[in-house]
């Protein structure tokens, strides 16, 4: 196990150099323009010399050996200097600096985890707690009332896009009822019981329309993974052992049913890092998932290149993970 | 309660509204100001971004030493008067203008306003490494001096009519020298904390700046007026889109200012009916207008498409162009896209009002029938599959232009009304970034222009018309030997018309110069280079407590945030 995920991590270097490559490639090969926004006021010299401000005259070659140098040497030394105080060098590294806001993209996106990981993170737990329970009873009493309704439940879940229900989510809690916050205050900090109850307010709109759409997903998963177990010899064997159903179901069905799900919520567990595109545009939650968006459209290529790696980066780790829990979960599964 | 504390309390109340009846004439009496911009600026210094967002983010802080009113007018903002030859502040010869900086102007930080900052600002935005976004602003500047403390002294290179480029309007404020001296050059960009956080002259001070988040701005203790703002701390959101911003102003109150709201016109109605704010609009120098293709786009041309080598097959006859416009009718378009935040123009030079143009008004009438009488005179026939033809040439246009819901609404209903008198029309969007990007290596920009009408709105900063007018000069015709760089996309070339230009740059008096921008704008229009469609406006809301908002579309729509207040 140990030799198989060291295999595996060395393996996944030249994975991710070649995906470096291919993501620097695509990003700077597209047509886009970073002072395409730009007001059409300002004259195309002056658009120029903004261009070549930004290091947009260089080669290709050049600009991607710069941005690896930046990636994976400075921001590491200057990220591992931030955590200890320890000084390499004259600690004057050029950093990788979004070219929106002049400022080094790795503090942008510490400035914004937070939110995402709240927001996010907080809906994938929802997810699961809602999602398993009710996977296991559908599966469990198939055909039954609670069955129907879920399936229903989770076919609505899967059809309807999260910028509807987040939009009739605000129309009904904010305009109508004015309950929650329509927008997310990132400023928002929790000192007391009071700005603790702010913060869920303001959560729950957002994580609710994400954990509704993943725990969907979720709970077809594990219903269709419980039925196959169910029908499986070792669970006439078990209950023909005089085990209650309760322990046939929780202890024997359920942890070999948890295969598949776990491989889906693993491999879900960079898309919280990733944020939700559209859900953080409609709450104003500001995340990761907004910050993509905004380098997209103005074209700010180190921004957008960065990111994406590293959510590379988070899905080439998980995946492994996932790999190494199968053996966890399931002894008979060996990678030597 | 007792009843003392019962009259205690009565008394309070008394004199928190005689406060409130006197104007609340005291600095950060009425808390927070909640602020929504959803294009979130990405810092405060608009002299490396050029967006209107960081612009109007950054006027809070940053101030210009004149700026315009809601009317267009220049009023003296950190000076005493506008220099002008009738006063001496400016010269003779329109070579030099002389700022005096008003007494007791401080930077947030206490320290003095002084000419040398001014100086600093000129030698930070020139300065060819920095990339500076708002350079045309400094345009034909030789020099500026600080004569003394208070005395900025401009030089042109050569006779400036108008003079009011540097250190006018929200495109060109001072910044501190104090502060930016480290910032020159290729140092520029580096300066994260000083772009996110400058110190100004303004009613504002930054407090905290999340890029393309959130800003959050307290009142500025040194600012030159006692009573102002009124406003505590103001947060300034940004993200998401326009209608959710509205919505968050006009239903359900969070907000108490909401900018840029380009939505459909019914929505914002609806919203406003709401009765928690109201939407304020303003009109300064925007048209959305079709530019009409002077050349030919045509592929099999090869590298010389797109270029004054080949005349387009059709639209260089004013017969077809003027048909085209007549078969529009504009109310529609404003109707079904733009509600109070347009109106029809028949002008691409609307206002302001001295400059505007009222020969062109024949295209304000919807007029199919004098469009078909005009084709069918210039020998256009209509053909069996309802396309007009003339000598094997087919009326056929790809018209196209950048991807936004409004936009698109519009080329469907032009594509109608278009085929109605037979012209066959072909829609085509592409995505702003790159439409408006000046990427050499797509054939999709705005200036290569490979279609036969494309459609966008511009304006020009100020009140000004001289670089506007002189966008459709011989000279600025983008083709493959300037890089496709250029502002005159219909590709228009008239000797007359470039002898105009050089004469508006020579001509100061206003009237001489009114007169001589009307005259192009008719030649523009007469010529069919371009057919202006809808005059647009800005669109903001505010909440029915805010006061003191002047909708102003010539500067900053926050030019006059000290001035606002809370109603009770």
């Amino acid at each position: 196990m140990f030799a198989f995920t060291i295999r595996r991590l060395l393996i996944s270097i030249p994975t991710l150099l070649a995906i470096s490559f291919i993501v620097f490639a695509i990003l700077d090969l597209a047509p886009s323009d970073p002072t395409g926004n730009l007001p059409l006021t300002i004259p195309p010299e002056v658009r120029q010399q903004i261009r070549d401000s930004l290091g947009l005259d260089e080669p290709f070659p050049v600009r991607y050996a710069l941005w690896l140098k930046q990636f994976f040497i400075n921001e590491p030394l200057n990220l591992i200097e931030g955590w200890t105080g320890w000084q390499f060098g004259d600690g004057d590294r050029l950093r990788v600096t979004s070219w929106a806001t002049r400022s080094p993209v790795v503090d942008l996106i510490i400035e914004r985890l937070p939110q995402t990981l709240w927001v996010v993170g907080m809906s994938q737990v929802v997810a699961v707690i809602i999602a398993v329970p009710i996977g296991v009873i559908s599966a469990y009493k198939q055909y039954s009332w609670f069955d129907q309704i879920g399936t229903f439940v989770s076919m609505v879940g899967f059809s309807i896009p999260t910028f509807f229900t987040g939009l009739v989510f605000i129309v009904f809690f904010s305009v109508q009822l004015q309950w929650f916050p329509s927008i997310y205050d990132t400023n928002h900090e929790v000192t007391d019981w009071d700005s603790f109850v702010f913060q869920i307010k303001q959560m729950i709109m957002p994580t609710m329309v994400l954990a509704l759409a993943t725990a969907a997903q979720l709970s077809r998963y594990m219903r269709a993974s419980m039925l196959d177990n169910l029908q499986q010899d070792y669970v006439r064997t078990a209950r023909s052992k005089g085990l209650t159903e309760r322990v046939v179901v929780t202890i024997h069905v359920l942890r070999n049913s948890m295969i598949p799900v776990v491989t889906v919520i693993a491999l879900n567990i960079p898309t919280i890092f990733g944020g939700a595109i559209i859900t953080e545009q409609i709450f104003r939650v500001n995340g990761i998932g907004q910050l993509l968006i905004i380098g997209i459209q103005g074209a700010d290529i180190p921004l957008v290149q960065t990111l994406t790696f590293i959510f590379a980066v988070l899905i080439v780790l998980f995946n492994l993970i996932a790999d190494v829990l199968y053996g966890i979960l399931d002894p008979r599964i060996r990678y030597e | 309660m007792t009843r003392i504390g019962l009259l205690m309390g009565a008394t309070a109340l008394v004199a928190a509204g005689a406060a409130y009846a006197d104007g609340h004439s005291e600095r950060g009496s009425d808390g927070q100001l909640n602020i929504i911009y959803w294009q979130a600026p990405s810092l405060l210094n608009p002299y490396l971004s050029g967006g209107t967002k960081e612009l109007e983010a950054a006027s809070l802080v940053l101030e210009p030493l004149a700026r315009y009113d809601e009317t267009g007018t220049m009023v003296p903002w950190l000076v005493d008067e506008i220099p002008t030859v009738a006063n001496g502040g400016v010269s003779e010869d329109l070579t030099q203008i002389t700022w005096t900086i008003s007494e007791g102007i401080m930077w947030s930080d206490g320290t003095p306003l002084t000419a040398a900052d001014a100086v600093f600002t000129w030698q930070y935005c020139t300065d060819p490494a920095g990339g500076c976004a708002q350079l045309s602003n400094y345009n034909g500047v030789s020099n500026v001096e600080a004569v003394d403390d208070s005395t900025i002294r401009i030089t042109f290179d050569e006779p400036k009519p108008f003079p009011y480029g540097p250190f006018v309007g929200a495109q060109s404020p001072i910044l501190q020298q104090a502060q930016f001296a480290d910032c020159t050059g290729e140092a520029a960009p580096t300066c994260t904390e000083e772009n996110f956080a400058p110190i100004g002259t303004g009613p504002f001070i930054v407090t905290d700046f999340k890029a393309n988040d959130v800003a959050t701005f307290e009142a500025n203790e040194n600012y030159r007026v006692a009573s102002q703002p009124a406003f505590a701390t103001v947060n300034f959101k940004g993200g998401g889109d326009a209608a959710s911003a509205a919505r968050s102003v006009l239903e359900t109150g969070e907000f108490d200012y909401a900018w840029n709201l380009q939505v459909e016109p019914e929505i914002l109605t609806q919203m406003e009916a709401a009765g928690q704010g109201e939407v304020v609009s303003a009109f300064g120098t925007s048209v959305e207008r079709l530019m009409v293709n002077f050349t030919n786009p045509s592929a099999d041309l090869g590298d010389e498409r797109g270029t004054v080598a080949h005349p387009h097959p059709f639209l260089t006859d004013t017969a077809v162009t003027r048909a085209l416009s007549l078969a529009i009718e504009r109310n529609i378009l404003v109707e079904a896209g733009y509600g109070a935040a347009g109106r029809p123009t028949c002008n691409v030079l609307p206002a302001p009002e001295v400059y505007a143009s009222t020969n062109n008004d024949w295209c304000l009438e919807y007029n199919p029938d004098e469009a078909n009488r005009l084709l069918d005179e210039a020998g256009w026939e209509m053909g069996d599959d309802g396309v007009r033809v003339k000598d094997g040439v087919r009326l056929s246009v790809l018209y196209q232009t950048s991807t936004n819901s409004v936009r698109q609404g519009t080329q469907a209903l032009i594509k109608q009304m278009w085929e109605a008198i037979g012209v066959e029309t072909e829609l085509r969007n592409i995505d702003g970034s790159v439409f408006f990007g000046g990427d050499q290596s797509s054939p999709d920009t705005f200036q290569k222009f490979f279609a036969d009408i494309e459609m966008y709105t511009n304006n020009f900063d100020g009140t000004d018309p001289e670089a506007y007018m002189g966008n459709w000069a011989c000279s600025e015709i983008p083709s493959p030997d300037n890089l496709w760089l250029g502002n005159n996309m219909p590709r228009f070339c008239s000797e007359e018309y470039d002898a105009m230009v050089v004469e508006m740059s020579q001509t100061a008096a206003l009237e001489d110069r009114a007169a001589l921008a009307i005259a192009m704008n008719d030649m523009l229009m007469d010529a069919g280079a371009i057919i202006p469609l809808i005059h647009r406006g800005g669109v903001s809301a505010r909440a029915a407590s805010l006061e003191g908002v002047k909708m102003n579309e010539w500067d900053s729509e926050l030019w006059n945030i000290a001035e606002w207040s809370r109603a009770e």
